[in-house]
């Protein structure tokens, strides 16, 4: 049965991805497209190109594409519970007692260094995409800008949502295109 | 009422965050101590238990926060939350907008946002290392550097340079965890 089947598969996916949505991407790939067969190629480039552009975690994007293009609504609706629910099972029960494991001295310590640990991957993660980003006068002028603005404000402890600064930066993009897009038309009309 | 709170809370983060789970923690951070809901401290655990654990890591950190704030109804509000707006957004591309991001106005909006993305980890990154790190948490405010904190960041920085010279990838991020936590096992 093709439900449970979907099911059972996200949750497979859900359950073995460690670090994130680009670990399982692949997985995703040697699941989908080589294993079961139900979407070509092409068609998993297409829906990770769509997963990106969209917000969310890019796990979600792409099971509910995957489970509506497979079998509609439902699907859609099964894949995503699919890839959440071991997560949720897993993480709910560690949240029972993570304060009782914190109150040992030895994991203490240990989250201490971990506390490090995990800025140092948020950096190299930063930095990662830094390099993949298109260098444009454009792109380099909102990046510069965040970086800029953000550390300004939280060193004279200034509260500005990050949420803002997402809708600036596509209000700012969308208005040069809609600026070019006239100018353009300004020029056929000479 | 803590049970919308979360659940709000986490739609806003869930709408407004491109690019995956580390995009997402520049605005967990805002929202988490906005509300009371995490020290600094604390949001580095949450983001070690959601790295180390299988599945998205958006997902692991609204259920955790969910679930000290609110018990299991808070983590099922959170998740939900922060799962909502991609489920409603892919469903109208896949469904009836099959052209939306092929749209000039729709294209230029995320080559705006991608960037500025970038910005808020990186940014997010440096406040963080500054807090921790040295100390520093306004202008003014004095440096109190964790000399143990500096050299274990060192170590790592010099692990991972090390491991991508000879494996040619990058250390996994629960490699990463672990050591930090032996180095803080052993150093503090």
């Amino acid at each position: 049965m093709i439900y449970l089947n979907i099911l059972l598969t996200m949750m497979k996916i859900g359950l073995f991805t460690f670090g994130g949505g680009y670990a399982m991407i692949a997985l995703l790939e040697a699941e989908l497209v080589t294993k079961k067969k139900w979407l070509t190629r092409e068609e998993f480039l297409d829906m990770v190109a769509i997963s990106e552009s969209t917000p969310g975690p890019i796990a979600i994007n792409a099971a509910t594409y995957i489970g509506y293009k497979r079998c509609g609504f439902l699907g859609a609706l099964l894949a995503t519970v699919g890839v959440i629910l071991p997560s949720f099972v897993i993480i709910y029960a560690i949240s029972l007692f993570f304060d009782a494991f914190l109150s040992l001295t030895l994991v203490a310590k240990a989250f201490r260094g971990i506390q490090i640990g995990v800025i140092f991957l948020i950096l190299s993660a930063g930095i990662k995409m830094l390099r993949g980003t298109k260098r444009t006068p454009l792109s380099l002028f909102i990046l510069g800008a965040t970086v800029l603005s953000m550390l300004a404000l939280s060193l004279l402890a200034v509260r500005f949502s990050t949420v803002l600064y997402i809708l600036i930066a596509g209000t700012v993009g969308a208005s040069l295109y809609l600026i070019r897009c006239a100018q353009k038309r300004g020029e056929g009309e000479k | 009422m803590i049970y919308l709170t979360l659940f709000l809370t986490f739609l806003e983060i869930g709408a407004v965050s491109f690019g995956g789970g580390y995009a997402m923690i520049s605005m967990m951070r805002d929202k988490a101590l906005l509300h009371g809901w995490l020290t600094e401290e604390q949001l580095l655990n949450v983001i070690a238990v959601a790295e180390s654990t299988p599945g998205p890591i958006a997902v692991n950190m609204a259920t955790f926060v969910g679930a000290s704030e609110g018990g299991l109804l808070g983590s099922l509000c959170a998740t939900l939350g922060v799962v909502l707006p991609s489920f409603l957004i892919i469903l109208l591309i896949a469904a009836v907008l099959p052209g939306l991001l092929r749209k000039g106005g729709v294209r230029a909006a995320l080559q705006g946002i991608r960037p500025c993305t970038v910005g808020l980890i990186l940014a997010t990154a440096i406040t963080m290392l500054m807090r921790s790190l040295f100390g520093i948490t306004a202008i003014g405010g004095g440096v109190s550097p964790d000399l143990v904190g500096i050299l274990i960041f060192a170590l790592l920085a010099a692990f991972a340079f090390l491991f991508a010279r000879w494996k040619a990838k990058k250390p996994s991020p629960i490699l990463i965890i672990l050591i930090s936590a032996g180095l803080g096992m052993l150093l503090y």
